[in-house]
């Protein structure tokens, strides 16, 4: 049985690595995911995980160690956050083409300029259409549950894609939080060894990153994609394994007192938390409120998300990035055109909130649902409670 | 012009007399890549793979190389190989090497050694992947990187890289009217590695076939990191008959402008014996579209600044220490 424990969640999705017993980590360090790179490196000096760090000189390099070690058939592990993500850009679309189950923890930073260290999801946004699986974490023990979780959807025979699990940095990473860590022979039962499907190894030679000509380039772009869509159905199944062995629930999207909403706040990530308790006042106040909370960013659920908005007048979506001269930002513009087709479907207003590190307190979610229940806001998109 | 005082006889030397029928008749690099022909740096992978043998896994930087021999559904490969990026070829390779060394502790894979090897062209060597190969090399990693440095970004049209030569004409450092060609000198590539205190550095090329290949076995004994620079001819790039590819690579080392040596655990050593009587740098240059621009003065230039690097290298190999 897994034991409850106060943890910082940063050393906790360390520990939750080690748990999958990874064979390599690859890890620069960036504030505020620095707490992770350094935890994994003590694991490894510990020996509490036989396994290589790989002390590499740039998150470029961290990515590309992390390929060439998971192209030899070993679990491997990075992190990174804001620049060092933006700096592993070249290498993102190229992991998820070559089909490696690498899994990267994300502590989530604003990006320059200007240079900021504080969180929000604007390190993350510009990866969205790389072809990694997303993931994005409420709370400290979502971040330790789909840290495991996720080994045993990229290693899945049927998926075989990396996945990218998504902690806010500082209001996350920094939090110390109770927390059931799952104990070795949990995990040893949910996550079975990872059999490879190929690798570069003499006994059986492989190439593996070819080139493409056009004839069959896109080709491969199509089965990429078709890979990642597909994934979502080892994800709910892995989800609903986990539910059967941990009694922890885990939706693509997770509704909170929606069943008789009239107006629904989005979220994505830690703030899920706070728009908790904003939508609990506003109903002691009699205002009918409710919220959902996307947990699976790719592949986006689609179809959760037609069924999640049934009955709901307007939906407040909030981003925490912009999609600088575009439709908003890119939470809301992939909410809107998900239920374009719908013959019924509820308002959609946009508040860009948070942006590198800004306070969104219980009070401005509350102001975001009284305003969006009046209707239309008088642009499409509205940076809340932001001057100028 | 300075004469070579000191040509210390390697076991290259000895190897010489039987070496040629040693060679492995195992093709690990197969024909029907689409090099083009006299291609330097498609000859010295092939000799580089045979030297190398089964038990290796090659990172290919992008560049001719991975373009030429990877083209979906074939390859030319029977090693195993990876391609990820330009820049990154010594960063992949580090983490083969961790893979592998972890797999094997851990008893999930054959017990026994297998090298990462990394490849790249000058560019994604020099310049681009300069950072991700000082990395892996500082990280001592137990991988060999070999450099093919044919002294331009060829795949993409001959645009000039760090190990272009002073005055070569590229598509971006081209001998203008006013400018004529590069305008700055060849890093020193191999240097730079001796001083990242590396077991074993050399200098090479596919012109002395059983030295470069000396050199790799040399280098994959090696337990941790070793670099080789090899130099290739580009008839392509350089503008040279492609029946001169092995002919430049000789003049290159009877000039000096190319010495051929080895550096293990920091003595320097010449592998192959320089002419007591260097020719000049003209003969080398002439035979070379890249340098037709050049005036008689300007060759004098290169010509003084290659008896100064050979002086230097001289120095070297009269006064270097062993740190073991
Ligand atoms: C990040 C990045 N920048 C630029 C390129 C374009 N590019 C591909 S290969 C190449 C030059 C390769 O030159 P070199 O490394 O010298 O190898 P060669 O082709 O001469 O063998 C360039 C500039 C790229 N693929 N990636």
């Amino acid at each position: 049985m897994g034991k409850r424990v106060g943890m910082e969640v940063a050393i906790a999705s360390a520990e939750a690595a080690a748990l999958c017993k990874f064979d390599v980590a690859a890890v620069y360090p960036i504030t505020p995911q620095s707490h992770v790179a350094e935890h994994l490196s003590d694991i490894v000096n510990d020996g509490r995980v036989d396994a290589s760090f790989i002390t590499v000189e740039s998150e470029h390099s961290a990515l590309s160690a992390a390929m060439g070690a998971s192209a030899t058939g070993a679990r491997v592990v990075t992190a990174t956050s804001s620049q060092g993500l933006l700096y592993m850009h070249e290498v993102l679309p190229i992991t998820s083409a070559m089909r490696l189950p690498i899994v990267m923890l994300i502590a989530n930073r604003a990006i320059s300029g200007p240079i900021n260290i504080w969180n929000d999801h604007s390190d993350i946004m510009p990866q969205r259409d790389t072809g990694w699986i997303s993931f994005f974490a409420d709370n400290g023990q979502e971040v330790v549950d789909m840290t495991i979780q996720a080994f045993k959807v990229a290693e899945h025979r049927e998926v075989m894609l990396p996945v990218n699990v998504n902690m806010d940095g500082f209001q996350l990473t920094h939090m110390v939080e109770p927390i059931i860590m799952p104990d070795q022979g949990e995990v040893d039962r949910f996550l079975p060894e990872y059999v490879p499907y190929a690798t570069l190894h003499p006994d059986r030679p492989v190439s593996m990153g070819t080139l493409a000509m056009p004839e069959i380039y896109a080709e491969a772009q199509k089965a990429k994609n078709v890979a990642i869509v597909n994934s979502k159905k080892i994800i709910l199944e892995v989800w609903k394994e986990w539910e059967k062995l941990f009694g922890r629930r885990y939706e693509p999207i997770q509704a909170y007192r929606t069943k008789d909403a009239d107006v629904a706040l989005v979220t994505m990530g830690s703030m899920g938390e706070t728009a908790e308790i904003a939508v609990e006042e506003l109903r002691k106040q009699g205002v009918k409120a409710g919220l959902l909370k996307i947990k699976l960013w790719r592949p986006f659920p689609f179809a959760e998300l037609r069924k999640a908005v049934q009955g709901i007048r307007v939906l407040a979506v909030t981003d925490r990035a912009c999609s600088f001269g575009g439709p908003g930002g890119p939470v809301f513009s992939e909410i809107r055109s998900a239920l374009y087709e719908e013959p019924v479907r509820p308002a959609i207003v946009n508040y860009i909130i948070g942006l590198g590190g800004r306070d969104v307190q219980v009070e401005d979610f509350m102001e975001m649902v009284r305003q969006a229940a009046r209707g239309k806001l008088s642009e499409p998109y509205v940076f809340y409670g932001v001057r100028g | 012009m300075t004469t070579v005082k000191k040509y210390t006889k390697s076991v290259v030397e000895n190897f010489d007399l039987y070496a040629p029928k040693l060679v492995s008749k195992e093709e690990f690099f197969n024909a029907g890549h689409r090099a083009c022909q006299g291609c330097g740096e498609a000859l010295a992978i092939r000799l580089m793979c045979k030297a190398l043998g089964k038990d290796t896994v090659i990172t290919n930087a992008t560049g001719c190389m991975e373009v030429i021999s990877s083209l979906y559904p074939t390859t030319a490969w029977t090693l195993p190989w990876i391609h990820v990026a330009f820049p990154n070829a010594a960063a992949v390779a580090s983490g083969v090497e961790a893979g592998l060394r972890a797999l094997r502790r851990k008893g999930k894979i054959a017990d026994r050694r297998v090298k990462s090897v990394a490849i790249g062209g000058d560019g994604g060597t020099m310049d681009i992947g300069f950072q991700a190969l000082s990395g892996a090399m500082e990280r001592g990693h137990d991988m060999l990187y070999v450099c093919f440095d044919n002294e331009a970004y060829m795949n993409t049209g001959i645009q000039r890289s760090s190990g272009t030569p002073f005055l070569a004409s590229t598509t971006t450092a081209p001998a203008g009217k006013k400018i004529p060609g590069n305008q700055v000198w060849k890093k020193n590539l191999a240097e730079i590695m001796v001083q990242h205190n590396l077991p074993y550095v050399a200098t090479a090329s596919p012109s002395y076939p059983l030295d470069f290949m000396n050199k790799v076995k040399k280098a994959r004994r090696v337990k941790g990191p070793s670099y080789i620079h090899c130099l290739v001819t580009c008839p392509t790039g350089w503008r040279s008959a492609s029946e001169t590819c092995i002919k430049l690579g000789r003049l290159a080392l009877e000039t000096g402008i190319f010495p051929l040596y080895e550096v293990e655990n920091g003595v320097y050593k010449l592998t192959v014996e320089i002419p007591e009587k260097r020719r000049p740098v003209e003969d080398y240059l002439k035979l070379q579209g890249r340098f037709r621009h050049l005036t008689p003065d300007q060759m004098q230039v290169i010509q003084a600044r290659v008896d100064l690097e050979f002086k230097k290298l001289q120095n070297k190999i009269d006064h270097s220490v062993s740190w073991v």
